[in-house]
């Protein structure tokens, strides 16, 4: 077997099933994919030795006709969700030798289907960011590059190593997480599926918090069916989760079937940005055309509050991140300054100065401040009402249809290094995926074309809480219709 | 409202973050940025709007009241940069 | 109730008024943390009654126990308060070694339970209300222990995320009596609850007390919050010394500064605490880990049908059985008293009863250092010596040396005054006996006695001494007139 492993997770299960191929050979294949694609630097953390011994285990399983959902197929993780004995970092140098004593609910629920695990892969800094070029192990790199260019572009952030791993073949699934378009962004930047799920479907127990009421795990895979297939693992009813909602977890891939005759398509009128560039509004017609070729209904929807989401989420992402980041103190675990200090508050602020990296602390100092006193009703109670009139229009608009269609991001992959310098510019690629997460409803991102440069882009479905069905559903519908088979050149791997 | 450099100073204080004396004017900047754009928000009427309290239509979840914890010292210690037996060890604190 | 006068403390421009409120911690029963599955329990090792949630790690997040929320409720209901049933979990962010997170989930806006009010019992007997302007469910913080090294401090987090009530009254008392009488109350009630053990000592009950000071009638004062104050005996200090240091301050001139302050028990004092008023912006914000905590009314109303009888119920219903105000409210401070007490007065008259328990038993312990609930003496074995005493089988003076035999050797008090033959005698020929033979050996004093007719107690002693004492003094005194002609009155 070749060390680039083009198989999707469902044509490598059904392989594993039929005893076509075994655990071992896929996982060894990708070991040394992933060995020799270091250039990417899509993984923090590699567990070869883990992964060939779960390789094993699950061979063993197979062999005996047993084996879960996700017996002997190897996924990345985001090295966000907390892993047992292996090392944990969030992209950060406070977490830096930090190895959990428990495992995350999401990754134990992947264990306990038979999943086996590669590494832990490279994010932005407590997953803030949105083009992986925050975290304490440096810049990811997109394996896509534009047409005749040499030039490095990001993968999208925050899970931007998932991104990358997915795209490049360096696994067959991985783990994301997202909090104003974490994994739609980075995933429609590099040509794969990723989709975020209502919140409350997967247990955040165990995954490094950023901004706890928007924060979910979802799936970064190469296909819809993939999607369907891992979510249908990740999501649980967790008790210990308290916002983990009680509803049981249905069958995707079941659901994803049946076509979409009669779905009416809402197109949110104001999703229609100045400075978006011609080939998005393109795919997105393009996108509206498909749905309705294959029976759709398309109906125009208004989302009045639209261009309030970024800058609410602005205040009420940091607003949470500084109270959850409060526990990156240097007393039970994590970075502590090895600098003399005279008393417990120089440890704490040279510790956490030291820990914590710029964007972080730009946002610990946004949230800390619209918290403050004074400032909180103009600022953090003013926005959390403004997320009460963004769910509204939500609720409104699915009176008249049952998934909304827009596009992913404003635009394509960009240069690494060419947004850092204008935080705003930068919080600007998340303005069609943030929404979502101040709603809590489910968003998945499907690829659906190049840029005439020859750059992914993606189109988003949106769907009713609890609903992602139907948003698979559409999005399998988009699938089929783009038929986007374009795979970066694979520049990147040594010999 | 606008950010000056004692109020970065300040929160800087309340965040626990030590900033150089240096970085407070360019942060103060950055800061009033963003907050030159989220200034749009008042743009909008929120009267009479609740605030969102949480985005699931759930009750909290209630546990029983066992204990199914605890017992991990050793483990809970694992990760500490300073410990004695199983205390974590920080510089003296004086009240 | 109010209406009684504040007591004032005299300054050199006349007299004010102290006024105090207090925020009491009191630490719910409960066997496991609020929000994670940890023991609660007591005094263990440093650190092995903590979970991972406890400690703060990454990832951990909090899961309400049903058990706290009831006792909250309880609690709520005992102080006669409103039961709120919607409230919010918010986070209160501050740093410190002994708070894990970063911030205590405490409730701000939205507490679980509102207004309420308690009665407090003074010395004299009279009451006075005291408002409850909330209660609050919270994390306790861990320990920082100062002690063990020079340069260093250590934590443990054993007490990190144990279920806390703050109770936080309204600014009704007028004096450190007062204050302490409230904490009484409180303790009873919630003892009475089975809420909280009260116990002061060990750190499940702690107050914070808000002290100020103004010209009687005038306008509230400047406050100072004296933190942490752990004995009824501290409150009392700490109230007279921080009264006093804010009436010399502004009588010399100064203003009051709103701040907290620490009582130190061993200088008898209060003092700046500087280093908790750096960081008194405390950036509250509704726990997003946790959505509301919405009450079914109906389960709100089974608790209430579940209360105990309480302090004050009982005490109305003991002073309806003839007890004066102050003996119920000394019965029924605690439950183990109160409990004591009403096995003590089955059957008997309960004046008596409780005369017998305040004069006799409490005495008895008192010397011994027991409480009720170690008495040797059971409330059934005082009951049958009180039955006996009125149905006047013994006379009280043979009843405390019987009381006296049952704490020491034990045995069954009827039994005992069965086989050592200490039944009263109210047979009047043994009496009229007893009598002759006094008569006969002291013809002396037959002649004085009709000079003073005082003598005639000399007379009745002799004749008690004569039968060993089991004679009915009433039987003696009638027969001794009747025999001696004394007049009516003696
Ligand atoms: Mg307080
Ligand atoms: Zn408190």
């Amino acid at each position: 077997m070749s060390n680039s492993v083009p198989l999707t997770l469902a044509e490598a299960r059904d392989a594993l099933k039929a005893r076509k191929i075994s655990s071992k050979e896929l996982t060894s294949a990708l070991v040394q994919g992933i060995a020799q694609s270091r250039g990417l630097n899509a993984f923090v953390t590699e567990t070869p030795e883990r992964a060939l011994a779960m390789a094993a285990a699950s061979d063993a399983r197979l062999a005996k006709g047993e084996g879960g959902a996700l017996e002997g197929l190897p996924l990345a993780i985001k090295d966000l969700f907390c892993t047992k004995g292996v090392k944990t970092t969030a992209g950060s140098r406070i977490l830096g030798n930090f190895v959990p004593p428990y495992e995350s609910t999401v990754t134990q629920n992947l264990w306990n289907a038979g999943a086996v695990m590669l590494g832990k892969t490279n994010l932005d800094e407590f997953a803030m960011g949105s083009s992986n070029e925050t975290s304490a192990a440096g810049p990811v790199f997109n394996p896509w590059r534009a047409k005749n260019s040499n030039a490095n572009l990001v993968p999208g952030g925050s899970s931007g190593g998932s991104a990358a791993a997915v795209a490049g073949d360096l696994c067959l699934a991985a783990t994301g997480t997202d909090t104003g378009g974490s994994i739609r962004q980075p995933a429609a930047v590099t040509g794969i599926v990723g989709i975020k799920p209502t919140y409350g479907r997967c247990s955040r127990f165990g995954i490094v918090a950023f901004a706890s009421s928007l924060d979910q795990a979802g799936p970064m895979t190469k296909t819809v069916r993939d999607a369907a297939i891992l979510l249908g693992s990740m999501a649980s009813v967790d008790p210990k989760d308290s916002t983990s909602m009680d509803v049981p977890v249905p069958d995707y891939e079941k659901q994803m079937e049946g076509g979409i005759k009669g779905l009416r398509v809402g197109i949110p009128k104001e999703y229609r940005i100045d400075g978006v560039p011609a080939d998005i509004g393109g795919l997105w017609d393009k996108g509206a055309a498909w749905l309705k070729a294959q029976g759709a209904q398309i109906v125009e929807v208004s989302l009045p509050h639209t261009k309030y989401a970024l800058p609410t989420y602005y205040i009420v992402a940091p607003a949470e991140c500084s109270s959850n980041l409060a526990r990156y103190d240097g007393v039970r675990f994590g970075h502590r300054t090895s600098g003399s200090v005279h008393d417990i508050t120089e440890l704490y602020e040279k510790s956490r100065a030291e820990g914590f990296g710029a964007e972080v602390q730009r946002r610990i100092l946004i949230g800390t401040y619209v918290l403050s006193a004074g400032y909180y009703d103009a600022y953090y109670a003013r926005a959390q009402k403004l997320r009460t009139l963004i769910k509204r229009d939500f609720d409104k608009a699915f009176e008249s249809c049952d998934v909304l269609l827009t596009p992913t991001t404003p635009g394509p992959a960009f240069g690494v290094g060419e947004k850092t310098s204008d935080p705003v510019s930068m919080y600007l690629n998340d303005v069609f995926t943030v929404t979502v997460n101040l709603a809590g409803l489910p968003g998945l991102s499907v690829p659906a074309g190049l840029t005439e440069n020859g750059l992914p882009l993606g189109l988003q479905l949106i769907g009713k809480a609890f609903d992602e069905g139907t948003v698979l559903r559409a999005g399998l519908a988009i699938e089929q219709a783009a038929q986007f088979q374009h795979k970066p050149a694979n520049w990147w791997r040594a010999a | 409202m606008s950010v000056d450099k004692d109020t970065v100073r300040r929160i800087a204080r309340l965040a626990r973050l030590a900033v150089p004396e240096a970085r407070l004017e360019p942060l103060a900047g950055e800061l009033n940025g963003i907050f030159q754009w989220v200034e749009m928000l008042n743009e909008v009427n929120v009267d009479g709007v609740p605030a969102m309290t949480s985005v699931v239509a759930q009750k909290l979840k209630w546990r029983k009241d066992e204990v199914t914890d605890g017992g991990v010292a050793d483990a809970l210690m694992q990760n500490a940069p300073e410990r004695e037996d199983t205390f974590f060890v920080v510089p003296k604190v004086v009240e | 109730m109010n209406t009684r006068p504040s007591k004032l403390v005299k300054g050199q421009t006349g007299e004010w008024e102290v006024v105090i409120g207090l925020e009491v911690h009191a630490q719910v029963l409960s066997k496991s943390k609020l929000f994670s599955g940890a023991s609660t329990e007591f005094g263990a090792e440093p650190n092995s009654q903590v979970s991972f949630v406890d400690a703060g790690m990454p990832g951990m997040l909090p899961v309400i126990n049903e058990k706290c929320v009831e006792q909250a409720v309880r609690t709520g209901l005992g102080l006669k308060a409103k039961i709120n049933l919607f409230s919010i979990f918010d986070r209160k962010n501050y740093f410190y070694p002994d708070l894990p997170q970063g911030y205590q989930i405490s409730q701000y806006k939205n507490p679980i339970v509102g207004e309420g009010e308690v009665t407090i019992d003074l010395k004299d007997g009279e009451s006075r209300l005291v408002g409850i302007e909330r209660l609050h469910l919270e994390q306790d913080a861990g320990k920082s222990l100062h002690d063990q090294n020079p340069d260093s401090s250590y934590v443990d987090l054993n007490r990190s995320g144990i279920a806390l009530m703050e109770i936080v009254t309204r600014p009704d008392m007028r004096s450190s009596e007062e204050a302490a009488a409230f904490l009484r109350k409180l303790r009873a009630i919630v003892r009475y609850l089975g809420t909280c053990d009260g116990n002061m000592d060990e750190g499940s009950m702690r107050a914070d007390v808000n002290v100020s000071v103004r010209k009687p009638g005038g306008p509230l004062g400047t406050r100072c919050e004296i933190k942490n104050v752990n004995s009824m005996r501290f409150i009392a200090q700490a109230v007279e010394y921080e009264a006093r240091r804010q009436i010399d301050i502004i009588e010399g001139g100064g203003t009051i500064r709103q701040e907290t302050r620490l009582f130190d028990s061993r200088l008898n004092e209060t003092r700046s605490m500087r280093s908790k008023e750096e960081a008194h912006d405390y950036r509250y914000f509704p726990d997003p880990d946790l959505l509301p905590l919405e009450l079914d009314a109906n389960w709100v109303a089974e608790i209430e049908k579940s209360l105990p009888e309480l302090p004050d119920a009982k005490k109305a219903r003991f002073m309806g059985l003839g007890l004066s105000a102050y003996d119920a409210s000394v019965l029924v401070a605690e439950r183990d008293l109160a409990d004591y007490y009403e096995d003590l007065a089955k059957g008997v008259d309960a004046k008596a009863a409780a005369n017998w328990l305040n004069n006799e038993i409490l005495g008895r312990l008192n010397r011994d250092g027991l409480s009720i609930s170690q008495a040797p003496v059971s409330a059934a074995a005082n009951n049958a010596i009180v039955a006996m005493i009125s149905d006047k089988t013994i006379s009280g003076k043979i009843a405390k040396d019987l009381l006296d035999i049952v704490w020491s050797d034990g045995g069954d008090p009827r039994a005992i005054v069965e086989a050592r033959g200490l039944r009263q005698v109210t047979d009047t020929g043994a009496i009229d006996a007893a009598i002759e033979a006094v008569i006969a050996a002291n013809p002396d004093k037959v002649e004085d006695v009709k000079a003073k007719p005082k003598l005639a107690a000399w007379f009745v002693g002799q004749v008690m001494k004569q039968t060993g004492g089991k004679a009915n003094p009433a039987a003696v005194n009638a027969a001794l007139k009747l025999r001696l002609n004394l007049p009516d009155e003696g």
